[in-house]
């Protein structure tokens, strides 16, 4: 059996075993199980990862399988991974984890809770393993649905706005990529022969210069959505700021890399000349992307909204290297993507702790957490420094390696939009520090604080998992970027010629 | 000679940070200060051991570089890779040397100066941190290797300025440090990847290898006027302008002061601050044969800002104030003997910066933990809350006389040969500069003393209770630094840290000896009368120069104008209006076409009323309406 399969079958035995318990806390011990199975495996896959490649396995894709599933229409479940896939797998793994902890607390309605969840994170995985775009759609789909209930039933403030909102936008970005990769399977055979929706056969063909025109802006723009491309961001900071800890994890930790990463390999990939010929308006917008979304941090006051701005930042990076299109940018997107992805689930879990203490997330109205929460503080401060960029942990490696990339193009276009976007450095560091001094440091404001518990074991668990992550690749970046780099140098050339 | 061992220099303060860091609460706080002076006094033994063997190791006539250790960290590109390494060379040796014994007086002062407060375990950590970041900054092989440990030296100082961090305005010191440096950096960053652009490396072997590529066929690309080489180059130094404090990006190292005082000395005074300094050193044979107009663009700076920090600090009452403002003045100092300089045998000035560099460590984290004894015993920063203190604590008083007359070029104190060389080397090569620098050399004799003369002498204020001598972990430090203060002008620098490697031949010029000499000893006449005893004639002097007195106690407002742009331009017409935009405009636009969508279904959803007779109304009519357009169309 493939063993890529094994990575659905665990979520889905999990929701099972969740539905069949009853109690609370047996609910919480088989989401735990299971998502810890999942972690276990993602590692073991890794290890499978390398095993064949230093066997001299060189093929594409590793762990391929194919069955048909719909013969009329050449519907295929194909599934196989490369090294992209298999850092973006290992992120999700790492994520839906610490999410798990981190909602450990949720007591309405905890069984649909953790179904939901645990569905939409199969829904990821779905995504990262499938090679044949209408089942990649299917679970990208998948995954957004979940969002909507998590959102709207356990949300907070606004929670029916946002989660309309969040989950209307997504769709309306499902819609223009439908279009999109109705376009690409039509024109998949220009020569004749049977249609396919198998990535990896329409990447070899040359697709008409004028349906990748017109496709192109549908296929990227609709992955872009959901990647926070500006202006069509503006779900992010709405729905954050009302979904639950776990679903603000998953969803800025993982889902929205599926927009980048679907940007690269569907819209970009398939249709290279298009990229090439309209990239500049996308490098326009994303490195307005990175320094409109700091400044808008800057000027917030809560702390998930701070957060959203940032992630609207990080991630028009990620797109903005993306569009670079040569070997080191996009090594250092994706590697962005790991490093976004982790960062902002930390975030996002230590924000969602915070409030479960202080029951606000106005950064005026709190102070000094550092004395009475040192453990929750210190990891805050840490996850701060990732975010802007201090080297030894994972932010550091994947912007300047990004930088470094985009400074290969010497016109005086990609130069300027670069300087742009790493002036962001600067901003960055003003609102995370501003934050950090506000919340965590100074005198206490409040003497209730003074009652304060610091983190429990779960919480614990959460922190410290993705604090050891953003840490390792930090340290010893070398082996992601390897693991990521080895399948780009082939897709680059295809990309560029 | 095997140099790898040198590896356990850069790992052991790593190890002992995350040993203090997570293990800290859980021990007795005195054990991890003893835990990190002990590790630190291994390191510096280790440094001692490595300088004695590499001085003593020549190979011919000059000094070679060695790379002691390599690691593969991250790759870029084919050519782009980043190493991180140990590089030996007589400028990095050198700095070993100075950075492990001052970080180590600044250990043992701190079991003393750091008794019983709070925090104590994480203020070691921060240091041992501190330490690993400053040692791989002077020993790395590449300049993307510096540049990470010159981030991490700009974190290791927010944290330990921030180390009170209870306390507003060193939160709000901390975050200014950080942020200012780190514009600096983006300046420092845009210059790397530059210059690694066009010489497809980032390696500082060979970056300043004579013979090769980056020197000898340099970029003719031109930018604005300039050659994109003299770009790359300035916009390095802008990134150790910040970490140097230079003007316009010094404002950041008064605040600075919050931290403790024995962070002031180490990181405020001694190491960290010169780092700037020793970028330029780095990479000078670049500055020197691809951009010599960026060279005078550096002497212009350190120029303007020694004597620009020197005004300034006549007038601060804050005795640490004084010492932070001293400090910028003599990094300029040495910014301008690099600026001055030639390469190999017209490379006085190199050799005299670096000079400096060394001896300024020890005077200058003398005077800072001095001014730590003296606060530690009257409980205040201000010199008006102090006087008379040369009968309470005679050895502060001793060793804090030594250091200002070291400072002010006394003969045969150390400071006198180092500025010596600086000014024969700026006389060479630039008159104005030098009658610039001739000046604050009296300007500095004069302030140092009217400190001086205020904490020791001058009349005696009434203190809560009698000022008391420091405890020996203090004064030790005291006495050692003392004594290097003296004799570290007689380490044969021209023979050990050169351009090229090579000796180089100097001259004692009495022409320049002596007048620099006469100047020092007419500022400290002026401050003997004007401070030594108490009376009206500072006030007075003050009154009579008020424009210029007011302007430079306000540090000529470059505060108020930074305060300005920050508050009112980026967060008030940046910012706020960003803000405004997204919720407005952009995300208005969304919720428009939803209100859209919902107005016009709202429009439209009376056809679907439930009442069959309207539903057979509606059926009809358009039955009725296809029967027609089908009949008369056709």
């Amino acid at each position: 059996m493939n063993p890529l399969l094994i990575l659905l079958i665990i979520p889905l035995l999990t929701i099972v075993g969740v539905a069949l318990v009853n109690d609370v806390t047996k609910v919480r011990l088989v989401s735990a199980i299971g998502m810890s199975a999942q972690l276990v495996f993602a590692f073991i896959l890794l290890y499978l990862f390398y095993q064949q490649r230093n066997a001299g396995n060189t093929d594409e894709m590793l762990f391929v399988s194919t069955t048909m599933w719909y013969e009329s229409f050449n519907i295929q479940l194909k599934f196989g991974i490369d090294g992209i896939s298999m850092a973006m797998i290992m992120l999700t793994a790492i994520v839906t984890f610490a999410g798990i902890f981190a909602s450990w607390q949720v007591d309405h309605l905890p069984k649909e809770f953790f179904i939901s969840l645990i569905i939409l994170a199969g829904g990821v995985f779905g995504f990262f393993i499938s090679l044949d775009l209408f089942t990649m759609f299917l679970f990208y789909e998948m995954a957004v649905i979940p969002m909507y209930l998590l959102i709207g039933l356990w949300g907070s403030g606004p929670k029916e706005y946002s989660a309309m909102k969040l989950t209307l936008m997504l769709m309306g970005g499902s819609a223009l990529l439908l279009v999109g990769l109705l376009g690409i399977y039509f024109n998949s055979a220009p020569d004749g022969g049977r249609l396919t929706y198998d990535l990896t056969e329409i990447a070899k063909v040359n697709i008409p210069l004028d349906a990748q025109l017109f496709f192109f802006p549908f296929t990227f723009i609709g992955f872009g959505v959901l990647g926070a491309l500006f202006p069509f961001h503006t779900w992010s900071p709405d729905g954050h700021a009302s979904a639950p800890t776990a679903v603000s994890m998953l969803h800025a930790g993982v889902l929205m890399k599926l927009g980048g990463y679907g940007a690269f390999r569907v819209a970009m990939y398939l249709l290279p000349e298009a990229a090439h010929e309209l990239a500049w308006i996308f490098i326009i917008l994303t490195s307005i992307s990175v320094v409109y979304g700091a400044f808008g941090a800057i000027w917030q006051k809560d702390l998930k909204y701070i957060n959203a701005y940032s992630s609207v930042s990080h991630c028009g990076l990620v797109l903005f290297a993306l569009l670079m299109m040569n070997e080191t940018a996009t090594t250092g997107a994706i590697m962005q993507m790991i490093s976004h992805g982790l960062m902002t689930a930390l975030f996002f879990a230590l924000i969602g702790m915070i409030y479960g203490r202080t029951h606000t997330r106005i950064i005026n109205e709190m102070g000094g957490l550092m004395k009475v929460i040192p453990f929750l503080s210190v990891i805050y401060v840490i996850a701060g420094l990732a975010s802007l960029g201090l080297p030894g942990l994972s932010g550091f490696v994947a912007e300047m390696t990004i930088f470094v990339g985009a400074f290969q193009h010497t016109d005086m276009f990609h130069r300027v939009a670069t300087i742009v976007a790493i002036s962001s450095i600067v901003i960055t560091a003003v609102y995370i520090l501003r934050v950090v001094g506000t919340l965590l440091l100074g005198p206490i404001t409040n003497s209730h604080y003074l009652e304060l518990k610091d983190a429990q074991w779960f919480e614990k668990i959460s922190g410290v998992t993705l604090v050891v992550a953003i840490a390792i690749i930090g340290l010893t970046p070398f082996w992601l970027s390897d693991l990521i780099r080895e399948p780009l140098a082939q897709m680059i050339q295809t990309l560029t010629n | 000679m095997n140099y790898s061992y040198t590896i356990l220099i850069l790992l052991l303060p790593i190890l002992i940070f995350l040993f203090i860091g997570v293990m800290g609460d859980k021990m007795k706080p005195q054990l991890s200060g003893l835990l990190g002076t002990s590790g630190l006094l291994v390191i510096t033994l280790l440094s001692y051991f490595t300088a004695f063997n590499y001085f003593g190791h020549r190979v011919g006539e000059s000094f070679q570089a060695i790379e002691a250790f390599q690691l593969l960290w991250l790759q870029f590109t084919d050519s782009l890779i980043i190493h991180i390494g140990i590089l030996l060379d007589p400028l990095s040796v050198m700095m070993l040397v100075v950075i492990t014994t001052v970080s180590l007086m600044v250990h043992i002062y701190s079991l003393g100066y750091m008794k019983g407060e709070k925090g104590f375990a994480r203020y070691y950590a921060f240091l041992s941190l501190f330490t690993f970041s400053m040692l791989g900054l002077v020993l790395a092989t590449n300049i993307f290797q510096m540049y990470i440990f010159w981030e991490l030296v700009g974190v290791s100082s927010y944290l330990l300025i921030g180390f009170y961090y209870e306390r507003p305005s060193a939160v709000a010191a901390a975050k200014k440090a950080f942020i200012v440096t780190r514009f600096a950096d983006l300046g420092f960053l845009l210059g790397i990847l530059i210059l690694s652009f066009y010489t497809n490396t980032f390696d500082f072997i060979a970056l300043t290898d004579l013979n090769g590529l980056a020197i000898t066929q340099p970029t003719t690309a031109m930018f604005m006027g300039l050659s994109v080489t003299t770009w790359a180059m300035l916009l390095i130094f802008m990134g150790g302008a910040g970490k140097s404090a230079m003007f316009p990006v010094h404002t950041w190292l008064p605040d600075a002061m919050e931290g403790p005082t024995p962070v002031s000395a180490l990181i405020h005074a001694a190491t960290m601050v010169v780092a700037g300094v020793y970028l330029v050193a780095r990479l000078f044979p670049l500055y020197s044969y691809t951009s010599p107009d960026s060279l005078e663009v550096i002497a212009y700076i350190g120029s303007f800002t020694s004597l620009f920090a020197a005004v300034i600090a006549c007038t601060q009452l804050d005795i640490k104030r004084v010492l932070a403002f001293s400090t910028l003045s003599q990094i300029g100092y040495m910014m301008v003997a690099l600026g001055v300089s030639g390469y190999g045998t017209e490379g006085l000035g190199y050799m005299a910066s670096l000079f400096h560099l060394f001896t300024h460590a020890f005077f200058k984290a003398l005077l800072f933990l001095g001014a730590g004894s003296v606060i530690h015993a009257v409980h205040s920063n201000l010199m008006t809350d102090m006087g008379g203190l040369k009968k309470y604590m005679p050895i502060t008083h001793i060793t804090f006389l030594i250091a200002c007359l070291t400072i002010a070029g006394i003969p045969p104190l150390s400071g006198f040969f180092s500025k010596d060389e600086i000014l024969v080397a700026a006389f060479e090569h630039n008159k104005i500069i030098f009658a610039v620098q001739w000046l604050v050399a009296g300007i500095t004799a004069f302030y140092m003393f009217r400190l001086y003369f205020n904490i020791f002498w001058n009349h005696t204020p009434e203190y809560h209770h009698a000022p008391h001598e420091s405890p020996a972990t203090m004064t030790i430090p005291l006495i050692f630094l003392a004594i290097a203060s003296v004799f570290s002008g007689f380490v044969p620098f021209h023979d050990l840290v050169t351009s090229d490697g090579n000796l180089l031949h100097t001259e004692f010029h009495w022409m320049i000896a002596g007048p620099s000499i006469f100047i020092a000893i007419v500022g400290i006449s002026v401050a003997y009368v004007l401070y030594a005893k108490k009376n009206s004639k500072p006030e007075s002097l003050a009154t009579s120069l008020k424009g210029l007195y007011t302007m430079a106690y306000h540090k000529f407002y470059i505060d108020e104008v930074y305060l300005f742009i920050t508050h009112k331009v980026i967060f008030n017409f940046i910012s706020r209006p960003v803000a405004w935009f997204d919720r407005h405009i952009v995300d208005g636009t969304m919720n428009l076409i939803g209100n859209t969508t919902v107005y016009f279904s709202g429009a439209i959803k009376k056809m679907q009323s439930g009442h069959m007779q309207w539903y057979i109304w509606y059926f009809t009519s358009g039955v009725l309406l296809l029967v027609f357009l089908v009949m008369y169309l056709n």
